[in-house]
């Protein structure tokens, strides 16, 4: 085997890549191609040593063909294939070759073809084969008899070869321009047309037949001489045009009616009350469920999102009795997250048992009853409750404002949270409308503890609501799904802040707190040993349960292997099926709409890209969440 | 009612928010029929609209402006109206600052108004490129688009314009590189293609080398786009246009566009409209596709023209797309002058080509719709197809005898009159192409219908371009034995009187060595040789150049003298006598003993 490269001693299975040029490559690959999920569909990076004939030689990092058969004629022809197909989800895919030397006479073919292709043949012979060739220019398409398509090219000339998975044509380039569609145009522009089978998982590929021959590939290791990202701009313009301008078909306001409806059930589901309230006034629509009943789940998830769970678990056995014994599972599911909440100090269980001054842990404005005992949480529930039948906007202090870190989805696990300390966080119940007062609450708080933190939930900012509903109104029809997707953003942020806390401690410390978790996790214990035995085994409470009890194991659980589960922002799927169960029980959808329309869209897309429709790489969901 | 509204808009005396209201349905009217606007300019309406632009009020202002805008677009509006007072560019120049309308309107009317190269330098000697320039990267699309049209047409043929463009910058940026930006695929089709333009302009001014890449890369590729089935019609007219004069004279680019997107192949679908399907379907479309019928195929002609220009491989793929010939004969007659002219264009670029002379155009009898095309053309049509005939006249070419017989020497002789430089030239060129080698006849011919007087104007003709090809067709007409010494007989003395007279004269070397070449012709015919051998002030000029410092001079020189002692002839030994009395063969051992092959001579 002729080694080409200087660099390379293993030859063809050496990857003399640098680090940064492999950094690079994958960089360029990423950007363009982020549709495809590189863990199942990799993208090309080099042709493959094991999918080629023998008269194929490969050097530099298995990026450099050369030839070494007898090249007599075309019975000697031999190709390679990239290691793997050109993914779907590429949209447009885009590979180019540096002829190094055209060798003997020059017969050289570059294009693509399928897994099991014969590699005694140069890429267009075959069926399910495409390849330009340099001799005489012609365009190959599953045939042994091309069709005049570009110029001849030769040493020094780059070939590039572009597949529009949208609509499944092919076309080449050389030295950087475009040849056109690979349709044999002197046929006037009608069959034998060049149309790839769509879902036919074609490869890049290199053909060689005369001694002397080298080509270079280039898969991304290096910018492209043809600026394929800016065809691949056109295309995507093209796709979200068509988008925007897809016919919906609206009979008298029946579409508008249908996003408004998406909106109000969206800020329905989630218990945004005023906001909804404050929608359905500006749209005049209607809202389903009635106005205590939004408000009770509010109030639960907002106790499940501060982290106590035990209140809310009382909460929702009093307002919805039944439906926890219905539901043994999220009653579990429920436990477990207390548990968690004790070791994490925030559950009211533990913190009546705090040193500290209550008044200064827990941060409500008004509330005449401050204890967080477990006893008299009812009469503090009602008592919030009724202290906010305007149940106006949760006043952001300034300070807030700048440290909110938002989440982009409910269900979202991101990593933007800001809030490494979460033992300290405090739910403070900023229901107030009156801000400076809340504000200068939470200066003194501040100064008074030396954990104090506050994590603000934004339910209802009404500036959002109005402007929203404005915007609603005017706009009429087209591209309501974008903005409906927006909404999604705003409402479904979570805004948390803490001060840091320089100590964390089991269960804030306290010593009784820590005697009343380990009696919890007793109960708990029995629980599943219960539920064991009247529904059978569940894995799943089995690894609740195991990290939950991890936690105690370690001297720092918040920084210890199963420490995530002490991050606040775990609360949100515990909240969010408690929340589902309730509307469940009511009789009403346990999704809302706009989350199942996303939803159905995602999966929408990674099922055209599983099928092959390239156009899924232009129309991400992303793309219309802002 | 005009009037009155004119009035009341002009009226000091008037509120404010009446004379905008005055503008605003002014500008209502103006957008209707042209008959509106005719009637609208009987008024004065553009300085009484002017004058109002001098009021403190924004929102007067852009009213005025929005209905000057409306005026000016109109096609019946003179641009001229615009630059009657001066001052009215630099108040125009200053309100470009107020607002993003006013930034709209103006651009837009100055982008109509541009219209030659007069305008662009007023409007360039206002200070248009600073002060437009930032609005390219304006907010509002239609400021931005506004902005490039107006650079567009400043740029258009304008050198000046161009050289200034390359250096201007923005936040940073030079003009090319957002004129670039501009061009990418997702931006719209006008920007792209109006970007395109301006980027043309400034390469073919020379402030952008052909192989840069923003016109190799960008520029070029984006005008290939223009010209696909996809974009509408005007786009693809105007594609093709701006592409053709981007090339038309640079081999690379011409090389690199024609294997760019098939555009060969592209350019034929410009010739299928109104389509077939059209006529039946739909009227509407019918009556569009006729309207811009004749420019597509005067377009794509043209775009043939510049991709054919120099590259016989082109060429000959033009010539193979389908049905090319006929298109290029039917366009030759075409009533469209526009069609024909680029038609003839088109034809003149394929006639370079040896190759195609010889088989395409003899196949398709190209020289009868051309030779057509000759008679009572305007002149710019003229001039290209005269410039086609002088190719098609070329020795070689199997056209050249169906062409004499259909009475081309008349034409050309006519042409030689003709009062446009161009025509002469060509004229006179043909003739010599079609004297080369040519037969007797056709000789007495040439010299019968051009007459002497005219031979000798154009020997005194300003333009040495016409002075060298009317030597060229002496030297043609003067070519093999008998012939010099038939036509010596009959014009001697008036060609030798030329000769004289131009080797007297102050002329370049070019010409005095093809004059000389000429007595070299005449000292080969029998009896011509005594013409120069009795006139001792032509063998004393011989003499002369003999000894001129340029080498060429000399040769042509030493050629009559060899004729003229040629030993085979009668009398060849007086002729030696008298020019060794004259002391020409010292001459000649000087030119022996330096090192040049005129030794070969005696």
């Amino acid at each position: 085997m002729a080694e080409a490269g200087a660099g390379s001693p293993r030859g063809g299975d050496a990857a003399p890549l640098s680090p940064p040029q492999q950094h690079e490559l994958s960089r360029r690959l990423r950007r363009l191609y982020p549709a495809v999920n590189q863990d199942e569909t990799p993208l090309p990076r080099s042709w493959s040593p094991k999918d080629k004939y023998n008269y194929i030689g490969l050097s530099q990092g298995n990026l450099r063909v050369h030839y070494k058969g007898h090249g007599k004629n075309h019975k000697d022809a031999a190709s390679v294939r990239a290691t793997h197909p050109i993914p779907a989800a590429c949209g447009i895919y885009y590979f180019e070759v540096k002829i190094v030397s055209k060798g003997r006479d020059g017969y050289m073919g570059i294009g693509l073809s399928a897994q099991g292709v014969n590699m005694n043949r140069l890429p267009g012979w075959d069926k399910h084969s495409y390849g330009y060739h340099g001799d005489d220019g012609h365009s190959f398409c599953s045939s042994g008899t091309g069709q005049p398509y570009g110029p001849t090219f030769t040493t020094g000339d780059v070939i590039g070869c572009c597949v529009n998975l949208i609509n499944n044509t092919c076309f080449y380039t050389k030295n950087g321009h475009s040849l056109g569609d690979s349709i044999s145009p002197y046929q006037g522009f009608t069959p034998p047309s060049f149309f790839l089978p769509s879902q036919s998982n074609l490869y890049p590929t290199v053909g060689l037949q005369t001694p002397g021959e080298i080509v270079d590939a280039n898969f991304g290791q290096q910018p492209f001489v043809f600026d394929i990202e800016d065809y691949m701009r056109e295309w995507r313009a093209k796709i979200q045009s068509t988008i925007k301008r897809f016919p919906i078909g609206d009979r008298l306001g029946e579409w508008q009616a249908m996003l408004q409806n998406m909106v109000s059930s969206y800020l329905v589901h989630h218990g945004y009350c005023s906001t909804a309230t404050a929608f359905a006034r500006v749209t005049d629509t209607t809202i389903q469920e009635e106005q205590t009943s939004i408000k009770n789940r509010q109030r639960i998830q907002k106790l499940v999102l501060a982290g106590r769970v035990g209140e809310a678990i009382e909460a929702t056995q009093q307002l919805y009795p039944g439906l926890l014994e219905h539901n043994p599972n999220l009653l579990f599911m429920l436990k477990c997250r207390q548990f968690v909440e004790m070791v994490n100090g925030t559950d009211s269980e533990v913190r009546c048992f705090s040193a500290r001054s209550p008044r200064s842990q827990d941060s409500y404005p008004g509330s005449p009853s401050l204890s967080p005992r477990h006893g008299s949480s009812n009469s503090h529930l009602h008592s919030t409750g009724a202290d906010s039948p305007t149940c106006s906007n949760g006043v952001m202090s300034t300070k807030s404002k700048q440290s909110h870190s938002k989440y982009p989805t409910l269900s979202s696990s991101s990593s933007s949270s800001s809030s490494s300390s979460p033992s300290s966080v405090n739910y403070s119940e900023s229901n107030s409308t009156d801000s400076t007062k809340s504000q200068q609450h939470s200066s003194t708080s501040n100064q008074e503890t030396r954990c104090c933190a506050k994590a603000i939930p934004c339910w209802d900012q009404k500036g959002y609501t109005m402007n929203m509903g404005k915007e609603l109104m005017g706009r009429r029809t087209q591209s309501g799904q974008w903005w409906g997707m927006k909404a999604t953003c705003y409402f479904s942020t979570a805004f948390l802040l803490e001060d840091s806390c320089p100590q964390r401690q089991l269960c804030g410390g306290n010593h009784a707190a820590t005697e009343r978790m380990i009696q919890f996790g007793r109960e708990l214990q029995m629980l599943s040993e219960q539920l064991c035995r009247e529904y059978g085994k569940n894995t799943m409470h089995k690894k609740m349960l195991q990290d939950a009890f991890s936690l105690l194991a370690y001297s720092d659980p918040w920084n210890c292997p199963v420490g995530q589960q002490l991050d606040p922002i775990q609360r949100e799927p515990v909240c969010a099926a408690l929340n589902s169960a309730i509307l469940e029980s009511q009789n009403l959808p346990k999704q809302p709409p706009l989350m199942l329309a996303l939803g159905q869209a995602s999966e929408c897309l990674r099922l055209m890209a599983r099928v092959g429709l390239g156009s899924c790489s232009f129309a991400r969901v992303d793309d219309y969440l802002h | 009612s005009i009037s009155r509204l004119l009035y009341l808009l002009q009226q000091e005396t008037s509120s404010t928010e009446l004379r905008t209201e005055c503008a605003v349905v002014l500008g209502s009217l103006a957008m209707g029929t042209e008959n509106n606007v005719k009637s609208l300019l009987d008024c004065h309406i553009i300085t009484a609209l002017l004058q109002g632009l001098l009021s403190p009020d924004l929102k007067f202002i852009e009213a005025c402006l929005r209905c000057l805008r409306t005026i000016f677009i109109s096609p019946v509006t003179p641009e001229d109206l615009l630059y009657t007072d001066a001052t009215v560019i630099s108040h125009l120049m200053a309100l470009l600052s107020r607002s993003r309308y006013t930034q709209e309107y103006i651009c837009q009317i100055f982008s109509h108004c541009c219209k030659g190269p007069d305008h662009q330098t007023i409007l360039f000697n206002h200070g248009a490129v600073q002060n437009i320039a930032h609005l390219l990267v304006s907010t509002s699309y239609k400021v931005q688009m506004q902005a490039l049209k107006c650079f567009s047409v400043l740029a258009f043929e304008n050198p000046q314009v161009s050289m200034t463009l390359v250096n201007v910058s923005v936040d940073g940026e030079l003009l090319p590189q957002i004129f670039v930006k501009m061009l990418q695929r997702d931006k719209p089709i006008e920007m792209q293609l109006t970007s395109a333009k301006c980027l043309t302009s400034m390469c073919r001014a020379g402030a952008i080398r052909t192989d840069d890449s923003c016109i190799v890369l960008k520029t070029l590729p984006c005008l290939v786009r223009m010209c696909s089935k996809e974009r509408l019609l005007e786009e693809r007219v105007e594609g093709a246009e701006t592409l053709a004069y981007l090339i038309e004279t640079d081999v690379e680019l011409q090389r690199t566009a024609s294997i760019t997107d098939h555009l060969i192949v592209m350019l034929a679908d410009y010739f299928k409209y109104p389509s077939s399907v059209s006529a039946i379907t739909d009227i509407k479309r019918l009556d569009h596709d006729l309207k811009h019928a004749h420019e597509l195929r005067q377009a794509a002609f043209k775009l043939y023209a510049s991709l054919g220009a120099n590259d016989e491989d082109i060429r000959k793929k033009i010539i193979e797309t389908e049905n090319m010939m006929d298109r290029i004969v039917n366009g030759l007659s075409e009533s469209s002058i526009k069609v024909r002219l680029a038609a003839v264009r088109c034809l003149h670029s394929l006639s370079r080509s040896v190759q195609q002379l010889r088989t395409s155009f003899q196949d398709h009898a190209v020289w009868k719709p051309l030779m057509k095309v000759l008679q009572n053309a305007p002149n710019e049509i003229l001039v290209v197809a005269s410039s086609t005939l002088c190719n098609l006249l070329l020795e070689f070419s199997p056209s050249k005898e169906p062409i004499l017989e259909s009475g081309a020497i008349e034409l050309l002789c006519s042409l030689t009159q003709s009062e446009n430089l161009a025509l002469r030239v060509n004229g006179i060129w043909a003739l010599m192409n079609m004297a080369f080698q040519a037969e007797q006849k056709i000789k007495s011919d040439i010299l019968r219908g051009l007459s002497t007087e005219q031979l000798f104007q154009l020997l005194s003709d300003s333009d040495v371009n016409v002075l060298m090809k009317t030597l060229g067709l002496l030297r043609n007409l003067l070519s093999t034995r008998p012939h010099i010494d038939h036509i010596m007989s009959t014009h001697g003395k008036q060609i030798m009187q030329a000769v004289t007279l131009i080797l007297e004269g102050e002329h370049n070397i070019e010409v005095k060595e093809q004059t000389l070449c000429i007595l070299a012709n005449i000292a080969d015919g029998t009896t011509a040789k005594e013409l120069i051998m009795t006139n001792d002030d032509i063998l004393q000029k011989i003499k002369y150049y003999m000894s001129h410092s340029n080498a060429k001079l000399q040769l042509a020189a030493m050629f009559c003298i060899s004729n003229l002692i040629w030993n085979e002839e009668e009398g060849s030994q007086e002729r030696q006598d008298k020019l060794r009395d004259m002391g020409i063969v010292d001459i000649l051992h000087k030119l022996s003993q330096s090192a040049d092959p005129n030794l070969c001579d005696k």
